[in-house]
């Protein structure tokens, strides 16, 4: 069964910026900022809204940095907020728990969507059912698609279907997928989940081709696209939303989204918040290049500038050792092995 | 004296590997029986040519015997050893549970064996359990740990269906050793399966919150550095691939860590490959320290024996 989307329009997007952004933000978020960015946006009928630490439930920790205000209550805030929009929550299965997702549909959430890396979907099987159970919307996250042929990328959306997914996302983590890459992916979703699921794809600046990649996506069949306001997210950031938007609606790819709307949110709301502008510099460029998932970036950066290295160089180390989603604790030692000491 | 006789009850990887380890590396026990449940399993098959009397007809077949172990391995499911648990303490039969029912108290054979009043039945934690609580409780022995949080990753390949159906299971079991063994006041467990190849060897990233003027330089840190050490080798003995990648790191006290500092232990845990494939490191710290266990208490039932008929 597929998601219960609104059929009047081409595409549904899902604004993360309360949650990939969070990485951006490093995970300061406040009240404040929730309800006025989760206002903009659902003033301007964006439909779904994800609010959540940027490593997903229960990711404040040493390992991804801690929460200013506990996401629980930034997750009841968003709730209180929307008027018309669903808030989602992220969670990763071996980071987050049922636990913190029951905790996330009593605050209100009504979208779980469950991360695993690309191969490993099969850890998130109890979560999907549990999900279910709760009567939430599921959305499955395939982190670092790069990393894996379009064939094997729909082997585990089948494992996810199964277990009770209803859109089945082609995740870019690392910006590191090229236009066909992504067309290859995703028609090899849709392929294989038929009626049984949707498709959906999630964006990374890295090498600039977020929307471009997302017009390829809905192009191949993809009916969810996650943005950002002002692209704010992990590494170089993501599809920024107000561009997804502007960009569908020229293509006539009918979203529902309020384009001035959206554009006011993120010049008006968001920006003036914004502590770092995310940008393409030469360590971002090598998270796309190197295929490093992208909320390593600020990790890095904080070692470069601690053990002396430079945080590019410790990022293509992360991209040739394989490292994925959450093992952000190998940046130091990798931080450490580059500047020689034991 | 005669070693004591164990059986390994469960014939998957886990058993086999810890019949292995027990066969090669224990000094007080020896594998006398191998239970399963399916004729065809690969692992009954392998024991019975190694000459250890194997069922596939379960734990009741094994406690029709005779002659009953002195130990039992549990290496099936939480599930079967919640149903088992009362039929070998009725039995008389100590059991080392190495499934995550924890039936009966976390052990970590180096922290809290001496500890530990009744060890009838103990359990092994998890392998991250394992491979993090002893260094968790050697920060513990010098300061107060606020908070102790690990991630442990560990090779696509050597994680099986049981880690992968349960991953919560693992987290939250973890978690709470890191409180109960470890001494933290709260504990935090993550763990990723990583499909590179060649397979990454298991890693455990320990990081333990600590007062400010523990994370500066100074006797205390060296304590705690000292500590780290000394707890790091104890495990050795037993899991010869267990090493610290880099020296302890410290970061000094911050304001969104509520004022307190911060230790942080990179480690590396290689298996032995008695059966089971060097990077399935997480898979041998748990039949490592099982067969530790098994020895520590062979020599205590020994020394309880001698004082009685001392007395």
């Amino acid at each position: 069964m597929t998601a219960p989307m609104n059929t009047t329009f081409d595409i549904r997007l899902t604004d993360t910026t309360l949650r990939d952004g969070s990485h951006a933000m490093s995970h300061q978020f406040t009240e404040e900022h929730v309800r006025s960015v989760v206002r903009a946006l659902d003033d301007s009928r964006v439909e779904v809204i994800e609010v959540t630490h940027g490593d997903g439930l229960g990711g404040s920790s040493f390992n991804y940095g801690f929460s200013k205000t506990p996401e629980l209550d930034l997750i009841k805030a968003a709730v209180d907020e929307a008027k018309q929009a669903k808030i989602a929550v992220l969670m990763l299965p071996g980071l987050g728990t049922i636990h913190d997702l029951n905790q996330a549909y009593d605050a209100g959430a009504s979208v779980a969507r469950i991360a695993t890396h690309c191969t490993e979907a099969d850890v998130s099987i109890q979560h999907f059912q549990h999900a279910r159970k709760l009567g939430m919307e599921t959305v499955g996250f395939l982190m670092l698609s790069h990393r894996v042929t379009p064939a094997e990328l729909a082997k585990q959306a089948r494992i996810m279907a199964d277990a009770g997914c209803q859109c089945v996302y082609v995740v870019d983590s690392a910006g590191a997928l090229i236009l066909d890459d992504v067309s290859d992916r995703v028609a090899a979703l849709v392929a294989e989940l038929g009626d049984d699921a949707q498709v959906g794809f999630h964006g990374h600046q890295n090498m600039s081709f977020g929307v471009a990649n997302s017009v390829f996506a809905v192009r191949a069949g993809a009916k969810q696209i996650d943005g950002t306001l002002m692209a704010l997210g992990a590494g170089a950031g993501n599809s920024p939303t107000e561009v997804l938007a502007a960009a569908f609606d020229r293509l006539d790819i009918k979203t529902g989204v309020d384009i001035q709307g959206v554009m006011a949110a993120a010049e008006d709301v968001v920006k003036p918040f914004i502590t770092r502008m995310p940008v393409m510099d030469r360590a971002s460029i090598m998270q796309g290049y190197a295929g490093v998932y992208s909320s390593f970036l600020i990790h890095a950066e904080r070692a470069a500038e601690r053990y002396g290295v430079p945080a590019y160089r410790i990022l293509e180390e992360i991209g040739k050792a394989g490292y994925v989603g959450g093992q952000e604790d190998m940046i130091v030692d990798v931080a450490v092995q580059l500047a020689g000491a034991r | 004296m005669a070693k004591k006789t164990a059986a390994i009850v469960g014939s998957g990887n886990i058993g086999s590997d810890l019949m292995f380890k027990i066969m090669r590396r224990s000094t007080n026990v020896e594998v006398k029986y191998m239970i399963g449940v399916d004729p065809n399993s690969d692992g009954l098959a392998r024991a019975k040519r190694l000459g250890i009397t194997t069922s596939a007809e379960g734990v009741d077949w094994l406690l029709a015997q005779d002659e009953l172990p002195d130990f039992v391995f549990e290496c099936t499911s939480a599930k079967a050893h919640e149903a088992n648990a009362p039929k070998y303490k009725a039995a008389g039969i100590h059991a080392i549970d190495l499934t995550p029912a924890a039936v009966g108290p976390y052990l970590a054979p180096v922290v809290n064996l001496e500890t530990l009043t009744d060890t009838m039945n103990v359990n092994m934690i998890t392998c991250a359990g394992q491979a993090t609580t002893p260094i968790v409780a050697a920060v513990s022995s010098v300061v107060p740990v606020e908070y102790a949080e690990i991630v442990a990753s560990i090779a696509s390949k050597s994680a099986g269906p049981g880690t992968r159906a349960n991953v919560d299971e693992f987290t939250e079991t973890t978690a709470k050793a890191l409180e109960v063994v470890g001494g933290a006041k709260r504990g935090k467990a993550i763990i990723i399966i990583n499909p590179v190849e060649p397979p990454m060897m298991m890693r455990n990233t320990i990081y333990c919150m600590i007062p400010a003027e523990a994370a500066a330089p100074g006797a205390t840190q060296d304590a705690i550095r000292a500590a780290i050490d000394e707890a790091a080798a104890s495990i050795r003995d037993y899991v010869p691939g267990y090493e610290l990648r880099l020296e302890p790191q410290f970061d000094e006290a911050r304001e969104d860590w509520g004022g307190f500092g911060r230790v942080g232990i990179w480690v590396q845990v290689a298996g032995a490959a008695d059966y089971l494939p060097e990077y399935a490191g997480n898979l041998d710290i748990i039949t490592a320290a099982a067969t530790r266990t098994a020895d520590l208490l062979s020599d205590k039932i020994d020394a309880a024996r001698t004082n009685a008929l001392a007395n």
